[in-house]
């Protein structure tokens, strides 16, 4: 039983991880309707500039917050010299420059940094949490609060905030937002920033969590987390929550429990492919 | 020719009959495909399958494969009836993964061992191999654009471009647009599986990374960078990526970064690839030509 909860603990923190990732690409979504694939490379920074900054300062909350202002000039970077002049075109126009931006950002991180996986040497000041047989590491704990306080900070800022007045309004129709005064690129610039700057912490807690970091570990997620936004009903961010805390728990169950000759990276895409087929606004999308 | 040549012009003109099927889908019918790779890989497959298991030669296997990767398309092509671009940009996507996942993990596709001892293709009783194995893939190269030539001419292809440029206006006029979508993705897979069957007589082993989501990209690429919807842009996009890596072999480790970058400066600057209406080289022409008159 006791091995049971463990693993439950465990998808747990692998939906909450996905989460993290996705709100980005769900806000950017329900903003710009692009697909931000490059958003998973962003995410692949993050998580380099917070293994640079802890070394160089020994402190993880100034390695956190180095590495989330790097993220977030990195996002906007983008949206500007890429996305802003591709507007005009079909979908697919940014979405294959958006592939391109990420294919490249992954390169520059093997050039630079080198193509083996780097350790993440940081030690958490707080001890693990024993529930009966029932180990709760503080990474674990970490990974929990952190998106939590995430989670918790995005709700306040979109729903209790003139900002997220704002931002509410520019997703909803553009044109519209502009004509009421909304200056709904400052909207979009903003939108980039806290996407980019919660996949730093993202990408810095993953690195702690598996004590890895390395060049490609942005791919994976790159593509899982497009599922995740077409599963969650594309730009409805509590949709995305809830399928990616969803997909981490069935994945890590699935894998543990049932014989499935098909790899966890595939179950994310069939899970897709079902909901595209069944319902396909996504479980909280609206038609 | 230096066999060191021969391979690489056999490899883009493989790799371009692929990016001409690519283009029917995306180019002429303007359905969004990031999974190609996939029917590439399941051409390969039944091919280098017909060839080990049944032992049953290249040409009348060569038939069969085409069928079975249309039909194949025809199937994976359903979802495009009911989604549309980005979600169908996903689809694709997830479709690319699955159909690795599967040659990856079930035992009749070679698992992680892939498939080895493919033999080679036979023409008159003798195996063809260099030279004469290039001018075979050449061959169908010429084939299938010329395939691509009548499709712009053709009924079914006025109907696609329609159906691309404004599909409820289309069907408006009674295109129906299950059938020509439906067509375009059995045409474009078919085409795909035609360059799989080729790869895997000339690889002569296959396994499932040769047809991972990151060939999808780049044969998408080829398309962007020669041009959507051209009938040669598919051809010199190939040329290009394939080529120029090749030229600066020195600068080895920076081949990925190089074609990514110059998918990016692409599709930033010139949306619709080399060849198309707003690209740079028909735009030079069209000014000479302008100046030219009288």
């Amino acid at each position: 039983m006791h091995l049971f909860i463990e693993q439950l603990l465990n998808g747990l923190a692998m939906g909450a991880i996905y989460a993290l990732v996705t709100l980005g690409l769900a806000l950017v979504y329900g903003i710009l309707r692009i697909l931000h694939v490059a958003h998973a490379a962003v995410y692949t920074v993050g998580a380099y500039a917070g293994l640079y900054l802890f070394g160089a300062t020994g402190s993880l909350l100034l390695a956190a917050l180095g590495s989330m202002v790097l993220c977030a000039a990195l996002g906007v970077a983008i949206e500007r010299f890429v996305y802003f002049p591709l507007l005009k075109y079909p979908p697919y126009v940014p979405l294959i420059g958006s592939i391109a931006v990420m294919l490249a950002i992954e390169e520059l991180c093997r050039l630079i940094a080198g193509p083996y996986i780097q350790t993440f040497p940081a030690r958490l000041p707080f001890p693990d949490i024993h529930l009966g047989p029932v180990t709760v590491s503080s990474t674990l704990t970490a990974v929990y609060g952190v998106t939590a306080a995430v989670l918790f900070l995005l709700w306040y800022i979109t729903s209790r905030t003139e900002l997220g007045l704002a931002m509410r309004a520019a997703s909803q129709d553009m044109p519209m937002a502009d004509a009421v005064g909304i200056n709904s690129h400052f909207v979009i610039t903003v939108t980039f920033i806290i996407g980019s700057a919660i996949a730093a912490v993202a990408g810095i807690l993953v690195g702690i969590y598996y004590n890895q970091v390395y060049p490609t570990m942005g791919t994976v997620p790159a593509y899982k987390t497009l599922a995740i936004i077409v599963v969650g009903g594309l730009g409805s961010v509590p949709g995305a929550v809830i399928a990616a805390l969803l997909l981490g728990m069935a994945e890590t169950l699935l894998i543990g429990y049932a014989q499935i000759p098909l790899p966890r990276d595939a179950l994310a895409f069939i899970a897709m492919i079902g909901v595209l087929m069944w319902r396909a606004e996504g479980l909280l999308g609206s038609k | 020719m230096s066999a060191y040549v021969i391979t690489i012009a056999t490899l883009i003109a493989i790799y371009a009959i692929v990016a001409c099927g690519l283009n029917i889908i995306v180019g002429y019918a303007g359905q969004i495909s990031l999974g190609h790779a996939a029917f590439f890989g399941i051409g390969a497959y039944t091919a280098a399958l017909f060839a080990t298991k049944a032992e049953l030669s290249f040409w009348y296997a060569l038939p069969c494969v085409l069928i079975i990767s249309g039909l194949v398309g025809l199937l994976l092509g359903l979802p495009s009836l009911r989604v549309r671009h980005d979600f169908l940009a996903i689809t694709t996507i997830g479709i690319n993964f699955i159909v690795e996942a599967m040659f990856l993990y079930i035992p009749f596709f070679g698992g992680a061992l892939g498939i080895g001892g493919i033999p080679r293709i036979t023409l008159f009783g003798l195996p063809l191999k260099g030279i004469g194995f290039f001018w075979l893939c050449t061959g169908f190269l010429s084939l299938s654009v010329a395939a691509c030539w009548w499709f712009t001419r053709c009924w079914a292809g006025l109907a696609c471009f329609a159906l691309r440029e404004e599909e409820e206006a289309a069907a408006g006029l009674g295109i129906s647009p299950v059938r020509f979508k439906l067509l375009a993705f059995v045409a474009g897979t078919a085409m795909a599986g035609l360059g799989g069957a080729l790869y895997a007589h000339y690889m002569r082993f296959i396994s499932a990374t040769d047809f991972s989501f990151p060939v999808s990209i780049t044969l998408l690429s080829m398309v962007v960078v020669g041009g959507m919807g051209t009938l040669w842009g598919p051809v010199l996009g190939t040329l290009i990526l394939s080529a120029l890596p090749e030229l600066f072999r020195p600068l080895v480790d920076y081949r990925i970064l190089f074609t990514t970058t110059l998918l990016l400066l692409m599709i930033r600057f010139q949306p619709g690839g080399l060849l198309g209406e707003t690209g740079f080289i028909r735009s030079r022409v069209a000014v000479r030509s302008r100046r030219g008159r009288p």
